[in-house]
């Protein structure tokens, strides 16, 4: 697997701090998972992480507390270690997806937007929308902008749009200022892991006029 | 989520410690980590818990959460740090890493009621053939240096950065309490970011 498209700089690094909405940390974990090159930016940012830690104001934990902590060691049993799962199953689903939904896209239950796009919702909080996005060969995704960012990631299939053309394992990691319209270009269904912070907007008549009703 | 954060502490940039509070070398911080799952020696475990509780603590306070629930997270990150310890590869990364992305999920679940997606929190073992990302000997120096490197950021990236890393704000709320626009933000972040991983390196000429 070559990924060609990776995590943009700021993103990773509100990954890190722990500053990402619930579904753009997913997108961007579930990329972790299949792209080293990311995972060593990121051990960096989080060796910065900790030398802020080792540097930042203190704050008193009395004695009362160290002794409390100690009294709860001796009830502790260290958990055997559990099997680890891969960092991306034989399904092409990353770990951390996992344990969304399972270890199936095809057994997810999809539904039909338009002929030929189907959507899995996952639970998010906030106002933006996190959900797996299915489109099928020669397909467009509507066109739209976006307010706040749009994370993508390639789980399956390929794509290409304004900004360039991504396979398996790329992140599109988008702001506000770009309108696009994705096109599927493999011989498959392109099945991608979506999270914006707020609702998409579209920019045709027909998305505005099925925008309430599919719910974006 | 409960406790909102604090108003605007960004400006006061950062309360980064103006001298040495510590004696203690970072790389030996991580060396007794590390010890810490061979021999589970309660007085390692007691000077561990005195130097990284506070830390915690200062940390978790920060994200804007109050002080009996800090008290809290820190306990419970603390006896993470007890059960975990077999999970520390000291080749990986310095103590302080270790334990801040310890702190920091805590605290997102303790928020969010969810789970932060992690990539491999856990598992840093598997990745035998991936070289550390600094040498331990190298580690203590480089925290300083990192704090240093902030004192120096320009005001507006510092106070993205302070933002991000110990307020917790995205992005857009970032956007939206400094009313500059999103790609600003993101810009001010890669500036920073990038001064920041050049301290890391030990790369003085920035
Ligand atoms: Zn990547």
């Amino acid at each position: 697997m070559t990924i060609n498209h990776h995590l943009d700089e700021a993103t990773l690094f509100s990954y890190v701090a722990g500053a990402l909405a619930q579904g753009p940390a997913l997108v961007v974990a579930s990329h972790l998972a299949m792209c080293g090159i990311c995972r060593r930016r990121c051990r960096e940012l989080e060796a910065i992480g900790g030398a802020l830690l080792e540097n930042i104001s203190l704050a008193a934990v009395s004695d009362n507390t160290l002794a409390s902590v100690l009294d709860r060691l001796d009830q502790d049993v260290i958990p055997e270690a559990a099997a680890r799962p891969a960092p991306v199953a034989n399904s092409g689903i990353p770990a951390p997806l996992a344990s969304y939904v399972g270890d199936s896209l095809e057994d997810l239950s999809w539904k039909k937007l338009v002929p030929g796009v189907w959507v899995h919702d996952l639970p998010s909080q906030g106002k933006g929308i996190t959900r797996l996005l299915r489109v099928a060969p020669g397909k467009a995704a509507l066109p739209h902008s976006h307010r706040g960012s749009e994370l993508t990631l390639l789980l399956r299939g390929s794509y290409s749009d304004e900004v360039g053309r991504f396979s398996t394992g790329d992140v599109a990691d988008l702001d506000d200022q770009i309108t696009h319209q994705p096109l599927v270009d493999s011989d498959h269904d392109c099945i991608c892991l979506i999270a914006t912070e707020y609702p998409l907007r579209y920019t045709t008549l027909f998305g505005k006029i099925t925008q309430p009703l599919f719910g974006f | 989520m409960q406790d909102q954060p604090p108003g605007d502490e960004a400006l006061s940039v950062v309360a980064l410690r103006a001298e040495k509070t510590s004696e203690t070398p970072a790389k030996d911080w991580s060396a007794m980590l590390a010890e810490l799952a061979i021999s589970r020696d309660r007085q390692l475990f007691v000077r561990l818990f005195r130097h990284f509780s506070p830390r915690i603590k200062g940390y978790i306070m920060k994200l804007g959460l109050t002080e009996a629930t800090a008290e809290e997270l820190t306990q419970e990150a603390m006896l993470s740090v007890w059960r975990k310890t077999h999970l520390y590869d000291p080749g990986k990364a310095a103590a302080s890493t270790w334990i801040y992305t310890l702190a920091r999920n805590l605290s997102i679940d303790w928020m969010r009621k969810q789970k932060y997606p992690e990539y491999d929190l856990d598992s840093w073992h598997e990745e035998a053939g991936e070289p550390a990302v600094l040498e331990l000997a190298e580690q203590a120096v480089m925290s300083d240096q990192v704090a240093m490197a902030i004192r120096q950021l320009p005001d507006n990236q510092a106070q993205v950065i302070i933002m991000s890393f110990y307020e917790g704000r995205s992005h857009s709320e970032i956007a939206d309490r400094l009313s500059i626009p999103l790609g600003s933000v993101k810009s001010r972040i890669r500036l920073a970011s990038e001064k920041l991983k050049q301290a890391l390196r030990g790369n003085h000429d920035h």
